[in-house]
Protein backbone atom coordinates (compact mmCIF):
# COMPACT_ATOMS: atom_id res chain seq x y z
CA UNK A 1 0.00 0.00 0.00
CA UNK A 2 1.68 3.61 -0.79
CA UNK A 3 1.40 6.27 1.24
CA UNK A 4 1.03 10.16 -0.43
CA UNK A 5 2.05 13.11 1.89
CA UNK A 6 0.47 15.75 0.65
CA UNK A 7 1.45 20.26 1.20
CA UNK A 8 1.56 18.86 4.81
CA UNK A 9 1.85 22.17 7.28
CA UNK A 10 2.59 21.23 10.80
CA UNK A 11 3.13 24.64 13.03
CA UNK A 12 4.19 24.65 16.86
CA UNK A 13 2.96 28.13 18.04
CA UNK A 14 4.30 30.41 15.32
CA UNK A 15 7.38 27.98 14.24
CA UNK A 16 6.81 25.98 11.20
CA UNK A 17 7.80 22.51 11.99
CA UNK A 18 6.37 20.82 8.55
CA UNK A 19 6.54 23.17 6.32
CA UNK A 20 4.46 22.33 2.81
CA UNK A 21 5.91 18.92 2.09
CA UNK A 22 4.60 16.10 -0.64
CA UNK A 23 5.77 13.36 -1.55
CA UNK A 24 4.94 9.23 -2.06
CA UNK A 25 6.28 6.35 -0.78
CA UNK A 26 5.71 3.23 -3.13
CA UNK A 27 4.44 -0.24 -1.65
CA UNK A 28 7.28 -2.27 -0.95
CA UNK A 29 9.57 0.42 -0.74
CA UNK A 30 11.85 1.15 2.46
CA UNK A 31 12.64 4.97 3.05
CA UNK A 32 14.67 6.74 4.75
CA UNK A 33 14.04 10.30 6.86
CA UNK A 34 17.65 12.00 7.35
CA UNK A 35 17.97 15.11 8.66
CA UNK A 36 19.39 16.83 11.50
CA UNK A 37 17.31 16.94 15.08
CA UNK A 38 14.58 18.89 15.07
CA UNK A 39 14.43 19.48 11.56
CA UNK A 40 10.78 17.71 11.48
CA UNK A 41 11.02 13.66 11.01
CA UNK A 42 9.62 12.80 14.14
CA UNK A 43 6.09 15.27 13.79
CA UNK A 44 5.84 14.19 10.31
CA UNK A 45 5.30 10.33 11.17
CA UNK A 46 3.57 11.50 14.49
CA UNK A 47 1.24 12.64 11.78
CA UNK A 48 1.06 9.42 9.19
CA UNK A 49 0.55 7.31 12.13
CA UNK A 50 -2.40 9.66 13.14
CA UNK A 51 -1.23 11.05 16.44
CA UNK A 52 -1.92 14.28 15.71
CA UNK A 53 -3.56 16.20 13.02
CA UNK A 54 -1.64 18.49 10.93
CA UNK A 55 -2.50 21.99 10.27
CA UNK A 56 -3.22 21.71 6.10
CA UNK A 57 -2.71 19.00 4.15
CA UNK A 58 -3.53 15.22 4.02
CA UNK A 59 -2.24 11.95 4.21
CA UNK A 60 -3.41 9.05 2.20
CA UNK A 61 -3.20 5.66 1.73
CA UNK A 62 -4.88 3.96 -1.00
CA UNK A 63 -8.61 6.04 -0.48
CA UNK A 64 -7.88 6.65 3.15
CA UNK A 65 -7.21 10.01 4.72
CA UNK A 66 -6.41 10.80 7.79
CA UNK A 67 -8.81 13.21 8.63
CA UNK A 68 -11.47 10.88 7.81
CA UNK A 69 -10.11 7.38 8.33
CA UNK A 70 -7.67 7.15 11.18
CA UNK A 71 -9.17 4.86 12.74
CA UNK A 72 -8.41 2.11 9.79
CA UNK A 73 -5.17 3.82 8.66
CA UNK A 74 -4.17 3.17 12.59
CA UNK A 75 -4.65 -0.84 11.88
CA UNK A 76 -2.74 -0.45 8.93
CA UNK A 77 0.35 1.23 10.39
CA UNK A 78 2.99 -0.45 13.12
CA UNK A 79 4.83 2.22 14.84
CA UNK A 80 8.03 2.55 16.70
CA UNK A 81 7.55 5.87 18.22
CA UNK A 82 11.08 8.08 19.34
CA UNK A 83 12.34 6.46 22.51
CA UNK A 84 10.41 3.59 22.28
CA UNK A 85 8.11 3.98 25.28
CA UNK A 86 6.88 0.40 26.90
CA UNK A 87 5.05 -0.34 29.83
CA UNK A 88 7.75 -1.27 31.94
CA UNK A 89 5.79 -3.17 34.83
CA UNK A 90 4.63 -5.71 32.29
CA UNK A 91 6.16 -8.88 30.94
CA UNK A 92 7.07 -8.96 27.23
CA UNK A 93 4.36 -11.64 26.19
CA UNK A 94 1.79 -9.91 28.75
CA UNK A 95 2.28 -6.80 26.32
CA UNK A 96 2.72 -8.24 23.35
CA UNK A 97 -1.12 -9.85 23.94
CA UNK A 98 -2.12 -6.40 25.20
CA UNK A 99 -1.17 -4.65 22.00
CA UNK A 100 -2.34 -7.40 19.69
CA UNK A 101 -5.94 -7.00 21.54
CA UNK A 102 -5.87 -2.96 20.72
CA UNK A 103 -5.32 -3.67 16.93
CA UNK A 104 -7.88 -6.26 17.38
CA UNK A 105 -6.60 -9.27 16.61
CA UNK A 106 -8.45 -12.63 16.23
CA UNK A 107 -8.45 -13.96 19.80
CA UNK A 108 -7.75 -17.61 18.45
CA UNK A 109 -4.36 -16.00 16.27
CA UNK A 110 -3.13 -13.83 19.13
CA UNK A 111 -0.93 -16.66 20.60
CA UNK A 112 0.50 -17.91 17.68
CA UNK A 113 1.67 -13.82 16.21
CA UNK A 114 3.19 -13.62 19.48
CA UNK A 115 5.15 -16.81 18.98
CA UNK A 116 6.20 -15.25 15.98
CA UNK A 117 7.08 -11.69 16.70
CA UNK A 118 9.11 -13.75 19.17
CA UNK A 119 10.89 -15.85 17.19
CA UNK A 120 11.44 -12.78 14.76
CA UNK A 121 12.54 -10.58 16.51
CA UNK A 122 15.02 -13.07 19.01
CA UNK A 123 13.40 -12.42 22.27
CA UNK A 124 13.10 -16.11 23.49
CA UNK A 125 15.57 -16.09 26.33
CA UNK A 126 13.41 -13.39 27.62
CA UNK A 127 9.79 -13.77 27.06
CA UNK A 128 8.52 -13.94 30.73
CA UNK A 129 10.95 -11.09 31.86
CA UNK A 130 9.29 -7.76 32.46
CA UNK A 131 10.31 -4.69 29.88
CA UNK A 132 11.76 -3.10 32.90
CA UNK A 133 14.46 -5.31 33.16
CA UNK A 134 15.41 -5.63 29.72
CA UNK A 135 18.34 -4.49 28.22
CA UNK A 136 18.12 -1.09 25.77
CA UNK A 137 18.58 -3.59 22.54
CA UNK A 138 15.94 -5.86 24.01
CA UNK A 139 13.79 -3.25 24.93
CA UNK A 140 14.07 -1.75 21.37
CA UNK A 141 13.07 -5.31 19.89
CA UNK A 142 10.01 -5.51 22.05
CA UNK A 143 9.06 -2.05 20.53
CA UNK A 144 9.59 -3.62 16.71
CA UNK A 145 7.71 -7.01 17.87
CA UNK A 146 4.60 -5.24 19.13
CA UNK A 147 5.14 -2.29 15.70
CA UNK A 148 4.46 -5.71 13.70
CA UNK A 149 2.12 -8.06 16.11
CA UNK A 150 -0.88 -7.29 14.08
CA UNK A 151 0.92 -7.40 10.40
CA UNK A 152 0.72 -4.18 9.16
CA UNK A 153 1.42 -3.03 5.79
CA UNK A 154 3.11 -0.22 6.59
CA UNK A 155 5.61 0.21 9.18
CA UNK A 156 6.97 3.36 10.65
CA UNK A 157 9.90 3.30 12.81
CA UNK A 158 11.34 6.84 14.63
CA UNK A 159 15.08 6.35 15.16
CA UNK A 160 14.58 2.42 15.34
CA UNK A 161 18.45 2.19 16.26
CA UNK A 162 19.35 4.80 18.56
CA UNK A 163 20.78 3.43 21.66
CA UNK A 164 22.16 -0.03 20.49
CA UNK A 165 25.22 -1.58 20.37
CA UNK A 166 27.30 -2.31 17.00
CA UNK A 167 26.05 -5.50 16.71
CA UNK A 168 22.27 -4.77 17.72
CA UNK A 169 22.85 -2.13 15.03
CA UNK A 170 23.81 -4.76 12.60
CA UNK A 171 20.45 -6.62 13.72
CA UNK A 172 18.34 -4.47 13.44
CA UNK A 173 18.74 -3.35 10.14
CA UNK A 174 18.92 -7.08 9.08
CA UNK A 175 15.51 -7.13 10.38
CA UNK A 176 14.07 -3.83 8.74
CA UNK A 177 15.45 -5.29 5.42
CA UNK A 178 14.16 -8.25 6.07
CA UNK A 179 11.08 -6.31 6.48
CA UNK A 180 11.25 -4.30 3.74
CA UNK A 181 10.42 -7.12 1.36
CA UNK A 182 6.86 -7.65 1.76
CA UNK A 183 6.03 -4.37 3.38
CA UNK A 184 6.10 -0.23 2.98
CA UNK A 185 8.89 1.15 5.79
CA UNK A 186 9.20 4.99 6.64
CA UNK A 187 12.18 5.45 8.70
CA UNK A 188 14.01 8.00 10.18
CA UNK A 189 17.63 8.36 11.38
CA UNK A 190 20.28 10.91 12.01
CA UNK A 191 23.03 8.05 11.36
CA UNK A 192 23.92 8.32 7.34
CA UNK A 193 25.30 5.01 7.14
CA UNK A 194 21.94 3.33 8.32
CA UNK A 195 19.95 5.14 5.79
CA UNK A 196 22.40 3.95 3.62
CA UNK A 197 22.68 0.33 4.79
CA UNK A 198 18.80 -0.11 5.09
CA UNK A 199 16.71 1.97 2.63
CA UNK A 200 16.21 1.64 -1.12
CA UNK A 201 15.20 5.77 -0.72
CA UNK A 202 16.26 8.24 0.86
CA UNK A 203 14.55 11.83 1.81
CA UNK A 204 16.74 14.73 3.68
CA UNK A 205 14.85 17.28 5.35
CA UNK A 206 15.42 20.40 6.93
CA UNK A 207 13.79 23.12 8.94
CA UNK A 208 10.51 21.15 7.61
CA UNK A 209 11.22 21.08 3.92
CA UNK A 210 12.44 18.31 1.85
CA UNK A 211 15.84 19.39 0.28
CA UNK A 212 17.00 16.32 -1.18
CA UNK A 213 15.02 12.57 -2.51
CA UNK A 214 16.88 10.03 -4.11
CA UNK A 215 18.53 6.85 -3.97
CA UNK A 216 22.20 7.24 -2.39
CA UNK A 217 23.66 6.92 -5.22
CA UNK A 218 21.86 9.67 -6.84
CA UNK A 219 22.19 11.63 -4.15
CA UNK A 220 25.98 11.44 -4.03
CA UNK A 221 26.13 11.80 -8.06
CA UNK A 222 24.42 14.96 -7.69
CA UNK A 223 26.43 16.67 -5.04
CA UNK A 224 29.67 15.43 -6.65
CA UNK A 225 29.17 16.91 -10.28
CA UNK A 226 33.06 17.00 -10.98
CA UNK A 227 35.41 14.33 -10.82
CA UNK A 228 37.95 14.70 -8.12
CA UNK A 229 41.15 12.41 -8.38
CA UNK A 230 44.38 12.19 -6.02
CA UNK A 231 47.22 11.35 -8.05
CA UNK A 232 50.48 10.60 -6.32
CA UNK A 233 53.96 10.82 -9.01
CA UNK A 234 57.72 10.90 -8.27
CA UNK A 235 59.17 14.01 -9.38
CA UNK A 236 61.87 16.75 -6.68
CA UNK A 237 59.62 19.41 -8.30
CA UNK A 238 56.02 19.79 -7.45
CA UNK A 239 55.50 22.92 -8.66
CA UNK A 240 56.46 21.98 -11.95
CA UNK A 241 54.25 18.76 -11.95
CA UNK A 242 51.52 20.80 -10.86
CA UNK A 243 52.03 23.41 -13.49
CA UNK A 244 51.79 21.19 -16.05
CA UNK A 245 48.74 19.25 -14.42
CA UNK A 246 47.17 22.36 -14.64
CA UNK A 247 47.50 22.93 -18.34
CA UNK A 248 45.89 19.80 -19.45
CA UNK A 249 42.77 20.58 -21.05
CA UNK A 250 40.21 18.76 -18.88
CA UNK A 251 41.65 20.35 -15.80
CA UNK A 252 40.16 22.67 -13.97
CA UNK A 253 42.59 22.81 -10.61
CA UNK A 254 45.26 21.10 -9.80
CA UNK A 255 47.14 21.75 -6.58
CA UNK A 256 49.44 19.61 -4.54
CA UNK A 257 47.99 17.99 -1.21
CA UNK A 258 48.87 19.58 1.76
CA UNK A 259 50.55 17.25 3.83
CA UNK A 260 51.95 14.32 1.65
CA UNK A 261 54.90 14.80 -0.76
CA UNK A 262 54.11 13.75 -4.35
CA UNK A 263 51.06 13.76 -4.01
CA UNK A 264 48.10 16.27 -6.00
CA UNK A 265 44.50 16.82 -6.33
CA UNK A 266 43.30 17.50 -9.65
CA UNK A 267 39.68 18.44 -9.82
CA UNK A 268 38.55 17.93 -13.71
CA UNK A 269 36.39 19.93 -15.16
CA UNK A 270 32.04 19.35 -15.50
CA UNK A 271 31.36 16.37 -17.34
CA UNK A 272 34.96 15.27 -17.79
CA UNK A 273 37.43 12.44 -16.84
CA UNK A 274 40.99 13.82 -16.57
CA UNK A 275 42.42 9.78 -15.99
CA UNK A 276 44.01 9.26 -19.47
CA UNK A 277 45.34 12.68 -20.12
CA UNK A 278 47.34 12.49 -16.22
CA UNK A 279 48.60 9.11 -17.12
CA UNK A 280 49.54 10.09 -21.12
CA UNK A 281 51.08 13.70 -19.43
CA UNK A 282 53.31 11.09 -17.44
CA UNK A 283 54.40 8.70 -20.26
CA UNK A 284 55.70 11.66 -22.53
CA UNK A 285 57.53 13.22 -19.27
CA UNK A 286 58.89 10.10 -17.82
CA UNK A 287 57.41 10.43 -14.70
CA UNK A 288 56.34 7.21 -12.18
CA UNK A 289 52.90 7.74 -11.76
CA UNK A 290 52.52 5.44 -8.37
CA UNK A 291 48.50 6.10 -7.38
CA UNK A 292 46.09 7.45 -9.29
CA UNK A 293 42.60 7.06 -7.09
CA UNK A 294 39.19 8.87 -7.78
CA UNK A 295 37.81 10.69 -4.57
CA UNK A 296 33.82 10.00 -3.56
CA UNK A 297 31.74 12.35 -2.13
CA UNK A 298 30.58 10.59 0.98
CA UNK A 299 26.75 10.90 1.82
CA UNK A 300 28.26 12.87 4.64
CA UNK A 301 29.23 15.55 2.46
CA UNK A 302 26.07 15.50 0.71
CA UNK A 303 24.54 15.99 4.19
CA UNK A 304 26.29 18.68 5.46
CA UNK A 305 26.16 20.70 2.42
CA UNK A 306 22.60 20.23 2.06
CA UNK A 307 21.52 20.96 5.79
CA UNK A 308 24.16 24.07 6.88
CA UNK B 1 -16.69 -1.74 24.40
CA UNK B 2 -13.93 -4.32 23.60
CA UNK B 3 -11.43 -1.79 24.11
CA UNK B 4 -12.36 -0.08 26.77
CA UNK B 5 -12.35 -3.25 28.79
CA UNK B 6 -8.96 -4.09 27.58
CA UNK B 7 -7.57 -0.97 28.64
CA UNK B 8 -10.04 -1.65 32.09
CA UNK B 9 -8.02 -4.83 32.54
CA UNK B 10 -4.51 -3.99 31.81
CA UNK B 11 -5.09 -0.95 34.69
CA UNK B 12 -6.37 -3.53 37.19
CA UNK B 13 -3.48 -5.78 36.16
CA UNK B 14 -1.43 -2.76 37.62
CA UNK B 15 -2.95 -1.87 40.36
CA UNK B 16 -2.89 -5.62 41.52
CA UNK B 17 0.97 -5.91 40.21
CA UNK B 18 2.33 -2.67 41.58
CA UNK B 19 0.69 -3.67 45.31
CA UNK B 20 -1.41 -1.12 45.97
CA UNK B 21 -4.23 -2.08 45.26
CA UNK B 22 -3.66 -4.42 48.46
CA UNK B 23 -2.16 -1.24 50.33
CA UNK B 24 -5.31 1.07 49.26
CA UNK B 25 -7.57 -2.07 50.58
CA UNK B 26 -6.02 -3.16 53.33
CA UNK B 27 -5.61 0.80 54.81
CA UNK B 28 -9.34 1.39 53.72
CA UNK B 29 -10.21 -1.84 56.13
CA UNK B 30 -8.11 -1.11 58.93
CA UNK B 31 -9.40 2.63 59.11
CA UNK B 32 -13.32 1.82 58.66
CA UNK B 33 -12.85 -1.33 60.73
CA UNK B 34 -11.16 0.66 64.00
CA UNK B 35 -13.70 3.57 63.50
CA UNK B 36 -16.73 1.27 62.95
CA UNK B 37 -15.96 -1.23 65.69
CA UNK B 38 -13.41 -0.31 67.92
CA UNK B 39 -13.25 3.65 68.44
CA UNK B 40 -14.98 5.48 71.13
CA UNK B 41 -18.12 6.50 68.77
CA UNK B 42 -18.25 2.69 67.62
CA UNK B 43 -21.60 0.76 66.25
CA UNK B 44 -22.07 -0.54 70.05
CA UNK B 45 -22.27 2.56 71.41
CA UNK B 46 -24.47 4.17 68.87
CA UNK B 47 -27.02 1.50 70.41
CA UNK B 48 -28.54 1.07 66.48
CA UNK B 49 -28.24 -1.82 64.22
CA UNK B 50 -26.94 0.52 61.02
CA UNK B 51 -23.92 1.44 59.35
CA UNK B 52 -24.24 5.36 59.91
CA UNK B 53 -20.80 5.33 61.11
CA UNK B 54 -19.19 2.97 59.04
CA UNK B 55 -20.42 5.28 56.14
CA UNK B 56 -19.42 8.21 58.21
CA UNK B 57 -15.89 7.27 57.59
CA UNK B 58 -15.98 5.29 54.81
CA UNK B 59 -16.96 8.88 53.11
CA UNK B 60 -13.87 10.68 54.34
CA UNK B 61 -11.20 7.34 53.46
CA UNK B 62 -12.53 6.93 50.17
CA UNK B 63 -12.01 10.76 49.79
CA UNK B 64 -8.60 10.37 50.80
CA UNK B 65 -8.06 7.28 48.64
CA UNK B 66 -9.46 7.40 45.20
CA UNK B 67 -7.56 10.12 43.62
CA UNK B 68 -4.42 7.93 45.12
CA UNK B 69 -5.51 5.23 42.78
CA UNK B 70 -6.15 7.69 39.62
CA UNK B 71 -3.38 9.87 40.09
CA UNK B 72 -0.91 7.56 38.31
CA UNK B 73 -3.59 6.53 35.58
CA UNK B 74 -3.18 9.38 32.86
CA UNK B 75 0.31 11.44 34.16
CA UNK B 76 2.84 8.04 34.33
CA UNK B 77 1.41 7.84 30.17
CA UNK B 78 2.09 11.66 29.69
CA UNK B 79 5.34 10.95 31.29
CA UNK B 80 6.71 7.68 30.02
CA UNK B 81 5.53 9.15 26.14
CA UNK B 82 3.22 5.62 26.38
CA UNK B 83 0.08 7.57 25.77
CA UNK B 84 1.91 7.88 22.37
CA UNK B 85 1.49 4.36 21.66
CA UNK B 86 -1.71 4.25 22.73
CA UNK B 87 -3.15 7.28 21.11
CA UNK B 88 -1.48 5.60 17.37
CA UNK B 89 -3.20 2.24 17.77
CA UNK B 90 -6.91 2.05 16.70
CA UNK B 91 -8.84 3.31 20.34
CA UNK B 92 -10.41 6.72 20.40
CA UNK B 93 -9.06 8.88 23.27
CA UNK B 94 -12.51 8.89 24.86
CA UNK B 95 -12.30 5.06 25.06
CA UNK B 96 -8.66 5.16 26.69
CA UNK B 97 -10.55 7.45 29.35
CA UNK B 98 -13.26 5.45 30.27
CA UNK B 99 -11.42 2.74 30.54
CA UNK B 100 -9.18 4.22 32.81
CA UNK B 101 -11.82 5.12 35.31
CA UNK B 102 -13.53 2.00 35.05
CA UNK B 103 -10.88 0.35 36.47
CA UNK B 104 -10.16 2.63 39.51
CA UNK B 105 -13.78 2.27 40.00
CA UNK B 106 -13.79 -1.73 39.92
CA UNK B 107 -10.64 -1.24 42.04
CA UNK B 108 -12.55 1.13 44.95
CA UNK B 109 -15.57 -1.34 44.02
CA UNK B 110 -13.07 -4.42 45.40
CA UNK B 111 -12.46 -2.62 48.42
CA UNK B 112 -15.57 -1.92 49.45
CA UNK B 113 -17.04 -5.07 48.68
CA UNK B 114 -14.66 -6.30 51.70
CA UNK B 115 -16.64 -4.65 54.03
CA UNK B 116 -19.68 -6.76 53.56
CA UNK B 117 -19.29 -8.76 56.61
CA UNK B 118 -19.74 -5.67 58.24
CA UNK B 119 -22.94 -5.15 57.29
CA UNK B 120 -23.64 -8.84 57.47
CA UNK B 121 -22.69 -8.64 61.25
CA UNK B 122 -24.41 -5.73 62.18
CA UNK B 123 -27.51 -7.70 60.41
CA UNK B 124 -26.82 -10.39 63.32
CA UNK B 125 -27.06 -7.91 66.12
CA UNK B 126 -30.62 -6.07 64.88
CA UNK B 127 -32.79 -5.18 62.51
CA UNK B 128 -31.28 -3.37 60.16
CA UNK B 129 -32.93 -0.70 57.22
CA UNK B 130 -31.85 -2.42 54.64
CA UNK B 131 -33.01 0.09 52.56
CA UNK B 132 -30.35 2.85 53.84
CA UNK B 133 -27.78 0.17 53.98
CA UNK B 134 -28.33 -0.30 49.98
CA UNK B 135 -28.52 3.83 49.57
CA UNK B 136 -25.27 4.13 51.76
CA UNK B 137 -23.27 1.60 49.42
CA UNK B 138 -24.46 3.03 46.36
CA UNK B 139 -23.74 7.08 47.58
CA UNK B 140 -19.98 5.71 48.39
CA UNK B 141 -20.06 4.07 44.70
CA UNK B 142 -21.04 7.35 43.22
CA UNK B 143 -18.81 9.66 45.46
CA UNK B 144 -16.10 7.49 44.28
CA UNK B 145 -17.32 7.79 40.95
CA UNK B 146 -16.95 11.44 40.84
CA UNK B 147 -13.78 11.93 42.13
CA UNK B 148 -12.31 8.96 40.27
CA UNK B 149 -13.34 11.27 37.27
CA UNK B 150 -11.85 14.47 38.92
CA UNK B 151 -8.87 12.50 39.51
CA UNK B 152 -8.89 11.17 35.83
CA UNK B 153 -9.13 14.78 34.95
CA UNK B 154 -6.04 16.08 37.33
CA UNK B 155 -3.83 13.60 35.88
CA UNK B 156 -4.56 13.88 32.58
CA UNK B 157 -2.94 17.47 32.96
CA UNK B 158 0.53 16.50 33.93
CA UNK B 159 3.02 13.85 34.11
CA UNK B 160 3.43 14.02 37.74
CA UNK B 161 1.90 11.91 39.78
CA UNK B 162 2.19 13.79 42.87
CA UNK B 163 0.62 17.14 40.90
CA UNK B 164 -2.09 15.59 39.80
CA UNK B 165 -2.82 13.78 43.58
CA UNK B 166 -2.55 16.93 45.21
CA UNK B 167 -4.56 19.12 42.28
CA UNK B 168 -7.23 16.23 42.57
CA UNK B 169 -7.30 16.25 46.75
CA UNK B 170 -8.28 20.11 46.20
CA UNK B 171 -10.55 20.14 43.35
CA UNK B 172 -12.50 17.17 45.52
CA UNK B 173 -12.03 19.00 48.86
CA UNK B 174 -14.48 22.02 47.69
CA UNK B 175 -16.90 19.44 46.57
CA UNK B 176 -16.76 17.16 49.23
CA UNK B 177 -16.69 19.68 52.46
CA UNK B 178 -16.11 23.33 51.63
CA UNK B 179 -19.06 23.53 49.41
CA UNK B 180 -21.38 22.44 52.23
CA UNK B 181 -19.54 24.52 55.03
CA UNK B 182 -19.64 27.81 53.22
CA UNK B 183 -23.31 27.43 52.33
CA UNK B 184 -23.99 28.11 55.89
CA UNK B 185 -22.55 31.44 55.47
CA UNK B 186 -24.81 32.98 52.56
CA UNK B 187 -28.47 32.94 52.35
CA UNK B 188 -30.91 32.33 50.01
CA UNK B 189 -29.99 31.49 45.73
CA UNK B 190 -26.21 31.10 46.57
CA UNK B 191 -26.64 29.06 49.94
CA UNK B 192 -29.60 26.98 47.79
CA UNK B 193 -26.51 26.93 45.21
CA UNK B 194 -23.45 26.08 47.11
CA UNK B 195 -25.88 23.19 49.38
CA UNK B 196 -26.28 21.56 46.19
CA UNK B 197 -22.98 21.69 44.74
CA UNK B 198 -21.70 19.80 47.73
CA UNK B 199 -21.01 15.77 47.92
CA UNK B 200 -21.83 15.99 51.49
CA UNK B 201 -25.57 16.45 51.19
CA UNK B 202 -26.85 14.25 47.92
CA UNK B 203 -24.35 11.45 50.36
CA UNK B 204 -26.51 12.43 53.54
CA UNK B 205 -29.92 12.06 51.26
CA UNK B 206 -28.66 8.46 49.69
CA UNK B 207 -27.75 7.18 53.37
CA UNK B 208 -31.76 7.99 53.88
CA UNK B 209 -32.10 5.19 51.55
CA UNK B 210 -34.33 7.45 49.48
CA UNK B 211 -32.88 7.43 46.59
CA UNK B 212 -33.65 10.53 44.53
CA UNK B 213 -32.89 11.43 40.94
CA UNK B 214 -31.74 15.05 41.64
CA UNK B 215 -28.67 12.59 43.59
CA UNK B 216 -28.01 10.74 40.77
CA UNK B 217 -27.64 13.38 38.28
CA UNK B 218 -26.02 15.67 40.16
CA UNK B 219 -23.17 12.53 40.61
CA UNK B 220 -23.64 11.50 36.89
CA UNK B 221 -22.97 15.21 35.77
CA UNK B 222 -19.74 15.31 37.56
CA UNK B 223 -18.63 11.85 36.52
CA UNK B 224 -18.96 12.89 32.80
CA UNK B 225 -17.82 16.55 32.99
CA UNK B 226 -14.17 15.19 34.50
CA UNK B 227 -14.36 12.00 31.52
CA UNK B 228 -14.74 15.08 28.78
CA UNK B 229 -12.65 17.03 30.60
CA UNK B 230 -9.70 14.66 30.40
CA UNK B 231 -10.48 13.76 26.86
CA UNK B 232 -10.72 17.37 25.96
CA UNK B 233 -7.11 17.32 27.52
CA UNK B 234 -5.84 14.95 25.40
CA UNK B 235 -7.06 15.96 22.00
CA UNK B 236 -5.86 19.50 22.04
CA UNK B 237 -2.59 17.74 20.60
CA UNK B 238 -4.62 17.53 17.42
CA UNK B 239 -5.73 21.25 17.63
CA UNK B 240 -4.82 23.30 14.63
CA UNK B 241 -2.94 27.03 14.83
Amino acid sequence: MSVIIENLTKMYGLQKAVDNISFEVKTGEVVGFLGPNGAGKSTTMKIITCFMAPDAGDIRLGNLSIHSNADEIKRKIGYLPENNPLYGEMAIVEYLRFCAEIHGVDKKEIPQRIGSMIEKCGLDREKHKKIQELSKGYRQRVGLAQAMIHDPEILVLDEPTTGLDPNQIVEIRKLIKELGKEKTVILSSHILSEVEATCDRILIINRGRIVADGSSETLRHQAQGQEVLTVRIEHDNGNHVVKKLTALATVERAMPLDDKKEFYTVQSKPDSSSRKAIFDLCVENKWYLLEMTGTETRLEDVFRELTN
Amino acid sequence: MNKIWIITRRELAGYFDSLIAYVIIILFLGLTGYFTWIYQTNVFVAGQADLRVFFGWAYWTLFIFTPAITMRSLSDENRAGTFELLATKPISDFEIVIGKFLAALLMMLAAMACTIPYYITVANLGSVDHGSVLGGYLGLLLVVAAYASIGIFTSSITNNQVVALLTSWVLCFFFHFMFGLSSSAFSGIMADLLNYLSVQTHFNSLMRGVIDSRDLIFFISIVFGGLFLAKTVLSKRNWTN
